[in-house]
Order: C-alpha cells, then sequence, then structure tokens
C-alpha cells in the first residue's frame, strides 16, 4: 500500500516526462532534485556511520535500533496529531535510543546473551510499533500522514522541509565524526587500550551509538524501518573490501551509500509501485556483490585466482 | 624511594566468585617483574584493575605514591594480542601512532612528529620496513612488537605488558628481551603476565607468584623456590627442576580476556 500525500509530487508523472533527457530531469524538476538530495544524505551520514557499526560487529544492533524506531514515530504522531518530520523523527530517534539502551541493560543484569536479547528487543519494539499503526489508522489524519511509508519507505514524499531536518540531525552527526575521528577509530580497534589512554570510553561508545541513532532516523522516511539496517551495513562491507585504511572505506562507504540511495529513491519516484527502502536495498546488493567478487586482494575472485596461482607453480 | 606501583587490598569478583583476593603488591621503581601463576589466576584481572579496566570490589592502585587516575600519564599499557581484530583496515605506522592519542588532547589529529616517535619506536622493534604494511598482513610476532612499539611512542615510566612471549617467534622473543633490558637500563619500570616458568630466572629480576591470593612477591633468587611455585601450582606442578620438561600448560587469561586469536 503507498501513500502519496503530496499531489505535487506527481506532477511529473506525465506522458511528456521519459522523452526528456533523465539527468536534466533530475537537476531540474523540484520534487526528484528534492529525492535526490535527501537520498545522497541519507546516504552520506549511513554510509559513515555503518563503517563503524560493522567494524565494532554492531551490525545487528543498527537493525534492532532501526526496527525498534517506528512506536517512536507512532507515538509521536498520536502525542501531537502533526506528521511534522522533526516531531516524528525525534519519536523515532528516542525509540531507537531505548532499545539500544534496554539491550544494553539487558546483557549487563542478567544471563541473556546479546544476540537473544538484541531479538526480542526487535521484536517487541517492532510489534508494538505495528500495532499503533493499525490502532491509528482510525485517526483521521493517520491515512494522509503516510505512516505506513516508514516501513518501507517513499523517497518520492520528501519535501524540503524533511531535507533541512535530515540536514539538522545529519550535518552534526558527520562534524562529529570527523572532530572526534581518532577516539572513535581507537575506541572501534582496541577499546581497553584507549581507556587506559584515559578516553573516556563508555561516553565515547554511548555518543557513537548516539550517532548511530541519528543516521537511521534520518533514512526512517525514506528507506524505511526494516530495511534501513541496510543502509549501514551494505556500503560499510562493500567499501571494506577495496581499501584497508579507515578513511578511504569510509569515504568510500558514503559515497556507496549515496550512489545507492540516490538510484533506489529515482528508480522508486519514476517507477510507480515501488517502496523506495527494496529499490535502495537492491542497488546495495548489487554494489555488495561486485565489491565481495572483484575487489583485488580480498575479492572471491581474486583469491580463487591467487589459489590457481599457487596450485600451478609445482608443475 | 616510592615504590612504581603499589596495590592495596585488591579485591575482584566476577559474579559473586573472587578472581582475586585481598591482593597486596608493591613494585619497585626499575625492575623487570613476571607474574605468574596457573589458568585462572587472575594474573590478567590484576593488571586489567591496577589500570582500571576492570573495576574492583576493593581495592587501590598508587603510581609513585598517587593515584592512578593522576598518573596515567607514567603507565603504558600491552594489551594481549588476540584481544583486536586484526582485520581493522589500518597500517602498522597508524596503530603505533595510537600510542600518542593520550597526549593529543581531544581535538588535535596526530601529525609529523607523531609519525617520527611511531617510526623511532617501530626501529626499536625492528619493525621500520613494515611500517605501512596492512596489520592483517603480519605474523603473530609481529603483531606482538607493534603493540609494543605502540606503548615504546607514550614513553612511560611503567610498562604493563599482557603475556607479550604468547605465541611468538624466536626473533620477536629476543627482540622483547633486548626491548625489557633496554627499558631497565633506562630506569623504567616493567610488569609482565608471564606464562613460561623456565625463562623466568633469565629474563626477570622480580617475580609475583598469584593464585587468587598473592603468594609471594620478591626478587627472584629469593622468592622464586619450589615451596612458593608449589603452592602456587599446587599438585600440578611436578617438573620444578630448572631444566625440566617445561611450564605448566599455561596460556592464562583472567576470566575477562577472551582466549588469543590465532595469529
Amino acid at each position: 500500500m503507498i501513500i502519496r500525500p503530496y499531489g505535487s509530487t506527481y506532477a511529473f508523472f506525465t506522458p511528456t516526462v521519459p522523452h526528456m533527457h533523465f539527468l536534466t530531469v533530475v537537476f531540474t524538476d523540484y520534487t526528484l532534485r528534492t529525492v535526490a538530495l535527501g537520498a545522497a544524505l541519507l546516504g552520506v551520514v549511513s554510509g559513515v556511520l555503518g563503517c563503524f557499526a560493522v567494524l565494532r560487529r554492531q551490525a545487528l544492533l543498527g537493525d534492532a535500533m532501526s526496527h525498534a524506531a517506528l512506536p517512536g514515530i507512532a507515538v509521536a504522531f498520536w502525542l501531537t496529531g502533526q506528521r511534522d518530520p522533526l516531531v516524528l523523527l525525534i519519536g523515532a530517534t528516542v525509540a531507537a535510543w531505548l532499545a539500544a539502551l534496554l539491550i544494553l541493560g539487558i546483557t549487563r543484569a542478567s544471563r541473556v546473551k546479546e544476540d537473544s536479547a538484541l531479538a526480542m528487543t526487535l521484536a517487541v519494539f517492532f510489534g508494538f510499533g505495528l500495532v499503533l499503526l493499525s490502532a491509528l489508522q482510525k485517526h483521521p489524519n493517520a491515512a494522509q500522514a503516510g505512516l505506513k511509508t516508514f516501513l518501507f519507505g517513499q523517497a518520492a514524499a520528501l519535501v524540503e522541509r524533511d531535507l533541512a531536518v535530515m540536514a539538522l540531525l545529519g550535518v552534526p552527526a558527520l562534524l562529529c565524526v570527523a572532530l572526534l575521528w581518532k577516539q572513535f577509530k581507537l575506541l572501534s580497534f582496541d577499546p581497553e587500550y584507549a581507556a587506559s589512554l584515559g578516553m573516556p570510553t563508555g561516553f565515547l561508545s554511548v555518543l557513537l551509538t548516539t550517532l548511530m541513532v541519528l543516521a537511521i532516523a534520518i533514512g526512517l522516511q525514506a528507506v524505511g524501518v526494516v530495511l534501513m539496517s541496510a543502509m549501514l551495513v551494505a556500503p560499510a562491507a562493500a567499501a571494506r573490501q577495496w581499501t584497508n585504511r579507515l578513511s578511504a572505506m569510509v569515504l568510500l562507504a558514503a559515497t556507496f551509500g549515496a550512489g545507492a540511495g540516490v538510484a533506489g529513491a529515482l528508480i522508486s519516484a519514476t517507477a510507480r509501485g515501488v517502496s523506495t527502502g527494496p529499490a535502495v536495498v537492491l542497488c546495495l546488493t548489487a554494489i555488495t556483490l561486485v565489491s565481495l567478487l572483484l575487489a583485488p586482494e580480498r575479492g572471491l575472485l581474486w583469491s580463487a585466482w591467487r589459489r590457481r596461482q599457487a596450485m600451478a607453480i609445482p608443475e | 624511594m616510592l615504590p612504581a606501583l603499589e596495590i592495596t587490598d585488591l579485591t575482584v569478583a566476577y559474579h559473586d566468585r573472587p578472581v582475586l583476593w585481598d591482593v597486596d603488591l608493591r613494585v619497585p621503581a626499575g625492575v623487570l617483574m613476571a607474574i605468574v601463576g596457573p589458568n585462572g589466576a587472575g594474573k590478567t584481572t590484576l593488571i586489567k584493575a591496577a589500570l582500571g579496566l576492570v573495576r574492583p570490589a576493593a581495592g587501590q592502585t598508587l603510581i609513585f605514591g598517587r593515584p592512578y587516575a593522576e598518573q596515567r600519564r607514567l603507565v603504558a599499557y600491552v594489551p594481549q594480542r588476540g584481544s583486536v581484530d586484526w582485520d581493522f583496515p589500518t597500517t602498522v605506522l597508524d596503530v603505533v601512532m595510537m600510542g600518542r592519542y593520550g597526549s593529543l588532547g581531544w581535538l588535535r589529529r596526530p601529525g609529523a612528529r607523531e609519525r617520527e616517535q611511531a617510526l623511532a619506536a617501530l626501529d626499536k622493534v625492528r619493525m621500520v620496513e613494515f611500517a605501512h604494511r596492512q596489520i592483517s598482513q603480519l605474523s603473530g610476532g609481529q603483531q606482538q612488537r607493534v603493540f609494543l612499539a605502540r606503548a615504546l611512542v607514550q614513553d612511560a615510566q611503567i610498562y604493563i605488558m599482557d603475556e607479550p612471549f604468547q605465541g611468538v617467534d624466536a626473533v620477536t622473543e629476543r627482540a622483547i628481551v633486548a626491548l625489557l633490558r633496554d627499558l631497565r637500563t633506562r630506569g623504567r619500570t616493567v610488569v609482565v603476565v608471564h606464562h613460561d616458568l623456565q625463562t623466568v630466572p633469565e629474563y626477570f629480576d622480580w617475580v609475583t607468584l598469584i593464585n587468587v591470593r598473592r603468594i609471594a612477591s620478591g626478587p627472584v633468587q629469593e622468592v622464586f623456590t619450589e615451596a612458593n611455585l608449589r603452592a602456587t601450582y599446587g599438585g600440578r606442578i611436578a617438573f620444578l627442576g630448572r631444566d625440566g620438561v617445561g611450564a605448566p600448560g599455561d596460556i592464562a587469561t583472567g576470566p575477562v580476556a577472551p582466549e588469543g586469536m590465532a595469529g
């Protein structure tokens, strides 16, 4: 089910469009430009923070947190009755953050292991979110608010105000990573050594997780809670294949994320009935597959070729 | 003269099980000290508690007479090399420069000076030619030497090392021994969690034997005795002669630390 609340968005879907040059359309059409910009921004932010999530082995935490954001969106809408992106994203951020705290609390206080705590929290929050969503269908503004697009994402629904909110959350997050680069790098590589140097590793760890939550919140509207974790994990995993330096990995992941974000958003905006989340994930999958197969040194084809070379020498 | 490291009444427990019980330890400045004990004796936990990485139930650590938190700059830590993921995307030089992060403050990035210091430290462990190597391409011994170089750039007074000889090649073992002696010559204090009892008298001049409690601590000639070793290792030590078959099978880590990964 796809709800398209903004009439202006669809003026673009007229028979004249296919004859125009695609790129010209992207840069001149207001809606498509908004969509592309939004998708690029979220791709950069999630690509950058995804690198740290992957290197700290927190990819599943990202998945749990993005699912857990759903009830936050529903509650925020229910309490305020408005579809203002800032309000909804604050709700999403709070819920995702609470989920992260809950997971940490469960693993610390009980004998339940982290994977079980992740799975439980994800299921409980997401289930609660779905229940709230169905309950809210009775709300007079719910259909118009397009809450269901938060499940699988609808980049075509982005307007300028959404972009502003995304930038408001995303730019400070990126700035934070740039400023605390060495702290985050050491925290990801060797947290105990970081603590022995006197770095406040507890604070830094919470901060990095919070930035991850922001990256997720930015992507929810465009990509949706279900597939948002792919935006974190896939660009980072693909980028790791091509480089042995963290800085290069982060830049490359940002590029992959932005590329796949824009491509997926444009595919879904130009083809009727395709949610953005799945379209973005398919683009990311293509990038990741190519990286896994072809990357020098780490790629599967490369190592297969190496093995053949090694076998060939004795003869 | 103040002891370099003084630990009093240190008790650490996990889930109500004591891992270290009321341990007192005085390490005079300028000695090379080994900490030995069987698997699960709390050796790693002892140094982690001293470094504030594990929260003790009781006890305090003084560095040259003042609390550890004030004296952190004087202490450098060399963790077990198995404690990190060596597939992390970074180079040897970059890892060694991490040793300077503590002195750089919050926002300064390492620059040319840090680079030079890192290269000098790599030279000391004979790893300069590996400076730009990706860390996943190193052997176990080379990884260990990178960790040592990272501690060296801290230019500390006290070096605390967790199993630096664990699973390293002969070249690395000799390099580490030379490094330890060099540190002692320069008046530094070195505390090493060690597992090979046979090399204790050769490499170290001070030794602490622990098994949850401190059994003995002092100069090797005085406390590294059969009676103390028997008290530390219990019945498991039947081959104590200096030319015995080998050390008790002990690749011990404290309960918190994972087993070392393959190099």
